[in-house]
């Protein structure tokens, strides 16, 4: 102890004056930090319903509640979170946890109302002074909770891709699935946009979870043809998928869950042989009979719903073996064949009674058909081509894109020669112009509009062009012309044809409406190919239907109920041959609906 | 030595007052007392104005941290944890993430570690001056925390800045932190740190040359050396009592192996050298912070990429990640049964130590003014004590 220890003390003086550092509100206002975590604020327009932010909330503070006025949209649940300030603890793992980037926190902290309730909105729905504000809690850049970014599928380089009808896309493994599947939030809100309503979170959880069989079960409970449709399926489902929503940590849009990829990581994993396993049988004999036309992918579907009803279900076939266009159609590198056949092996093994070779019209009529069972499902497809329809189409170079296909599919020669045209901008003309670079041709593609407005997936196209076919846009043909006898006679040059066509620019008519192409006066091309493919389209062939069969047609199609019913109670109708989308999971979800509709039919005819 | 072993101090030990004999007083300290720091009561046996036996009580502030744990996921807890103390949220936040780091198997990026480091030493900073303010008060000289409190909160200002909360950081997160420090933060670090080191000084004048601190504090709540390892003393209570531990010494984690800093050590082991230790470590803190803005990397990632937090589960196993909190070894025990969410955690915080045992140990024979200026020199935190 010392003087010092006396005398010090008094120095607390020297700070009486000082400016307190506490704020005096409301004559001082202290606005919170530009990270600060305060009151939410959520784009309602980007945000799409999901419910992560609901699900990671530890606190339960958020409800996903119904917002009248947003436009209804696939990919979008019309919920929005509301968030509760008795329960939040501002941890923004809501906003952290967000794939679309939608939610975000304010930085105002200061809210003051008599009414408790109040403090409970849905932000972004309900007006707030802060719903503005620039700053306050966003993710940091470069940070997400979520992944945005797929696991790479493995796949043939093009080069090696484009020398034989190998597999394209190799699948994935057991690691690189589990990791795509752990991408998922089990939002759902894919299985409102499958046509199917496949289970998607329910089989991914199964892939996370290394539970297979349950996994094959949910896929079964929709879909009798994982293989096919793990391949080729259109996946609507990844284009409302929520992780596909935002941007990833790159700043690039994120990518959706790979659910194709996943469903076919099941499908290939399981063995034909331990099916059994995880698969239900059929119920026992019903005594009922069920006719099936087309044993497409939807015609099989049907088959095995009904099937699985106990019913005894015979399928008419015309070709030579199962599933339709799946086989026909579409090439081998995207689907081989032993899958397929999988899928086909185990509906039969249920006991669906395939005859292969028998063309309803031809070997039998659907009278007859009617008359022997006790319901009738027609899934007969587009098996008649649309024609080019200008001048010289009936040129003999002139080939149907199916045909091509279904040749290839057969092994036939192609005979396309070295340089090949192909008309149209969908799925077929890809896989036509696909086929024939395998052939070893030099492929161009001529279409009408621009590539963006090619209705064919992006990823076919893509790959198409990385294969080396050529895309002519804004190409509209006008004339096939024969090659003059001077310029033909060249030895061993296969006869060929002229392709004349318009140049076009595209011309917006009304608004809302797509652009038009519109000849560019003056501006015509010849070229010469060896072989032109039109793949513009195909449509049905009712000719096995007669007058007295009593189904009534509209525009070329038999009109449906919702539940595929025809105008006449026992036959019903589905697939290609009457919805609109026109792939095979709207096939196949029409068959199974088809089923359960003709399984409460036959169940209420009485004993 | 192992605390397993160490001696049961047997209850013949201390004195029974017989309460009938109308010589004593029960007097509580508590639940809600400003020399308590937190809801917690002392049942005190007065005679005259000593304490003759005291009798801390907890089980005001429970609220079943370590079992809500179990019902939530992995990542779920990351906003729970630092509720645990609430003066020091980030060691909390730091030990679990570090814990599910090391059962999962994850490296994280050399930026988050340093970042993780510079916010666990400003919590530090901030924790002690909060502490100060009530060491000071409990003996009546309520400026000095005005002051540091004050200080406190220009630190609570930086961490809003770097965190978006005052409070509850929740900045350490499994994987790395959430975000890189704003445009001109540091610049802004080191002029808060100029600040507060210059109120450093006026502390250490009027209160460390200050009679009636002296003469309060001096003697007060001796702890023998021998004591340390019977009881489980940790952090400055140890160091004070000439024990050399620090476990960012002994421990060596985060970026404290890159930093120079020895442990700072006392001799006298009463409440006026633990209090003088912990000024000393407060300018350590300032110093190594500094350190850190220098060494801090500009770029580099700031967090390692997690699987989904949705269904996160972590391989099964079991760790024990403890660090050196402002009062000593903080430590979060996780058990993992291959789940996704924690099959046990454990909080070793060291105020159960502290601030039960040890702390009805010395108040024995104190004078009854002295009981709050000796609970506070032991640093307790009655939220950490109940999880
Ligand atoms: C080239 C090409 C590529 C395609 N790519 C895809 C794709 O990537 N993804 C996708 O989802 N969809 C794709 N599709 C569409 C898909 O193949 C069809 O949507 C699907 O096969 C329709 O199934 P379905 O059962 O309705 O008809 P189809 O598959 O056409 O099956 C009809 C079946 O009925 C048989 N049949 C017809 N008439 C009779 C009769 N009178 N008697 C007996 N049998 C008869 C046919 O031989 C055929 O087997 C593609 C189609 C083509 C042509
Ligand atoms: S998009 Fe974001 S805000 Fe909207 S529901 Fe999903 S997580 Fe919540
Ligand atoms: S900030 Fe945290 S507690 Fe609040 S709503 Fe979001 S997740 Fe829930």
């Amino acid at each position: 102890m010392n003087i010092k220890d006396f005398i010090a003390p008094f120095a607390v003086w020297k700070r009486a004056f000082e400016k307190p550092f506490t704020v005096r509100k409301p004559i001082d206002e202290r606005p919170g930090a530009p990270r600060y975590r305060g009151f939410h604020i959520n784009d309602a327009k980007a945000c799409v319903g999901c419910g992560s932010c609901e699900a990671i909330c530890m606190n339960q503070a958020i409800d996903l509640v119904p917002v009248a006025g947003l436009p209804a949209k696939e990919g979008d649940s019309g919920l929005r979170p509301r968030v509760d300030y008795g329960r939040c603890c501002w941890c923004a793992l809501c906003v952290d946890i967000c794939p679309s980037g939608s939610l975000g926190m304010s930085n105002e902290y200061v809210w003051v109302d008599a009414d408790p309730e109040v403090f409970r909105y849905t932000p972004g729905v309900e007006a707030k002074p802060w719903d503005k504000s620039e700053l306050g809690y966003r993710r940091a850049e470069g940070y997400r909770l979520l992944d945005g970014q797929r696991v790479a599928m493995p796949e043939l380089d093009h080069q090696a891709a484009v020398q034989s009808f190998l597999e394209l896309v190799r699948g994935y493994s057991r690691q690189q699935a589990e990791r795509e599947a752990d991408r998922c939030v089990a939002c759902g809100l894919c299985v409102a946009s499958c046509p199917a309503h496949m289970d998607i979170p329910g089989y991914i959880k199964a892939v996370r979870d290394g539970q297979l069989d349950e996994g094959l079960n949910l896929l079964y409970e929709t879909n009798p043809f994982p293989e096919a449709c793990g391949r080729i399926c259109t996946h609507r489902c990844e284009a409302a998928c929520s992780i596909g929503a935002g941007t990833g940590a790159d700043g690039e849009p994120a990518d959706p869950v790979a659910i194709r990829w996943l469903k076919r990581y099941i499908a290939d994993q399981v063995e034909l042989a331990d099916y059994g396993r995880a698969l239900p049988r059929a119920e026992p004999d019903s005594g009922r009979r069920v006719a099936v036309v087309g044993a497409g992918p939807g015609g099989l579907a049907a088959a095995y719903y009904l099937r699985l009803q106990g019913h005894a279900v015979t399928v008419l076939e015309k070709d030579e073996a199962g599933g339709g266009m799946l086989r026909y159609g579409i090439p081998e590198y995207r689907l081989p064949y032993p899958a397929l056949d999988k899928d086909i092996a185990w509906i039969q093994s249920l006991g669906v009674d395939i005859r292969y070779g028998t063309a309803v019209g031809v070997d039998l009529s659907l009278a007859d058909l009617a008359a022997s069972h006790d319901a009738v499902y027609l899934s007969t497809g587009l098996p008649a081509p649309y024609r080019l329809d200008v001048p010289g189409d009936d040129h003999p170079r002139v080939l149907d894109g199916v045909a091509v296909l279904a040749a290839a599919t057969r092994g036939q020669s192609l005979g396309l020669g070295k340089t090949v045209a192909v008309v149209g901008g969908g799925n077929v003309a890809m896989d036509a112009a696909r086929t024939a670079l395998r052939a070893g041709c030099a492929v161009d593609i001529l279409y009408r509009r621009r590539e963006a407005d090619m209705p064919a997936d992006p990823d076919e196209i893509r790959e198409a062009k990385a294969e080396g076919a050529r895309l002519v846009e804004k190409a509209i043909p006008l004339e096939v012309k024969a090659i003059p006898l001077e310029v033909k006679a060249i030895p061993g040059d296969p006869a060929g044809a002229l392709v004349a066509w318009n140049e076009a620019r595209m011309v917006q008519k009304e608004d809302g409406q797509r652009p038009v192409p519109e000849p560019i006066p003056g501006a015509v091309h010849e070229d010469r190919y060896d072989s032109i493919i039109a793949a513009i389209g195909q449509g049905p062939d009712l000719a096995f239907v007669a007058e007295s069969d009593g189904i009534e047609i509209r525009r070329f199609k038999p009109v449906v109920a919702s539940d595929g019913r025809t105008s006449r109670a026992t036959i019903f109708a589905g697939g290609d041959l009457t919805n609109e989308r026109k792939d095979a999971i709207s096939a196949i979800a029409d068959g199974h609906r088809a089923a359960l509709a003709m399984d409460r039919l036959l169940r209420a005819k009485g004993n | 030595m192992s605390r397993a072993k160490a001696p049961y101090i047997a209850p013949a030990e201390r004195a029974a007052p017989d309460l009938d004999s109308g010589k004593y007083l029960v007097m509580w300290q508590g639940p809600n007392h400003p020399g308590i720091t937190g809801n917690m009561s002392l049942r005190l046996v007065i005679e005259g104005d000593s304490v003759v036996d005291c009798e801390t009580h907890v089980g005001y502030l429970h609220r079943g941290f370590e079992k809500l744990m179990e019902r939530r996921l992995w990542m779920q807890n990351f906003p729970l944890v630092c509720r645990i103390a609430v003066p020091e949220p980030d060691f909390n936040e730091y030990c679990y993430a570090a814990a599910l780091e090391e059962l999962a198997g994850i490296e994280v990026p050399d930026k988050a570690v340093w970042l993780r480091t510079l916010s666990l030493e400003m919590i530090r900073l901030a924790s002690f001056l909060m502490w100060i303010g009530g060491q000071a008060g409990a003996f009546g000289h309520g400026t000095i925390a005005q002051w540091s409190v004050t200080m406190r909160d220009y630190v609570l200002d930086l961490f809003e800045e770097l965190t978006g909360g005052r409070i509850y950081h929740m900045y350490i997160i499994p994987g790395g932190v959430r975000g890189d420090v704003p445009a001109g933060f540091l610049r802004r670090v080191l002029e808060t740190m100029d600040t507060v080191r210059k109120n450093l000084d006026d502390i250490e004048l009027v209160m460390f040359h200050n009679v009636v601190y002296k003469m309060r504090a001096q003697g007060l709540g001796y702890i023998p050396p021998d004591w340390v390892d019977q009881y489980g003393i940790t952090g400055p209570n140890a160091r004070a009592a000439g024990l050399p531990r620090d476990l960012r010494k002994d421990l060596g984690y985060l970026a404290y192996p890159r930093l120079s800093f020895e442990p700072i050590v006392g001799t006298v082991s009463d409440a006026f050298e633990r209090s003088r230790l912990r000024l000393l470590e407060m300018y350590q803190s300032i110093d190594l912070i500094r350190q850190i803005v220098d060494m801090l990397p500009a770029r580099g990632a700031f967090r390692a990429k997690l699987p989904n937090p949705l269904h996160w589960k972590i391989p099964a196993g079991e760790t024990y990640v403890a660090a050196e909190c402002t009062r000593g070894e903080y430590g979060f025990y996780v058990v993992s049964d291959g789940g996704d969410k924690p099959r046990r955690v454990a909080v070793r915080g060291p105020s159960y130590t502290h601030g039960v045992a040890l702390m009805e140990r010395l108040a024995r024979g104190v004078n009854i003014a002295d009981v709050a200026g000796l609970m506070v020199s032991l640093h307790t935190y009655p939220p950490e004590i109940e999880r």
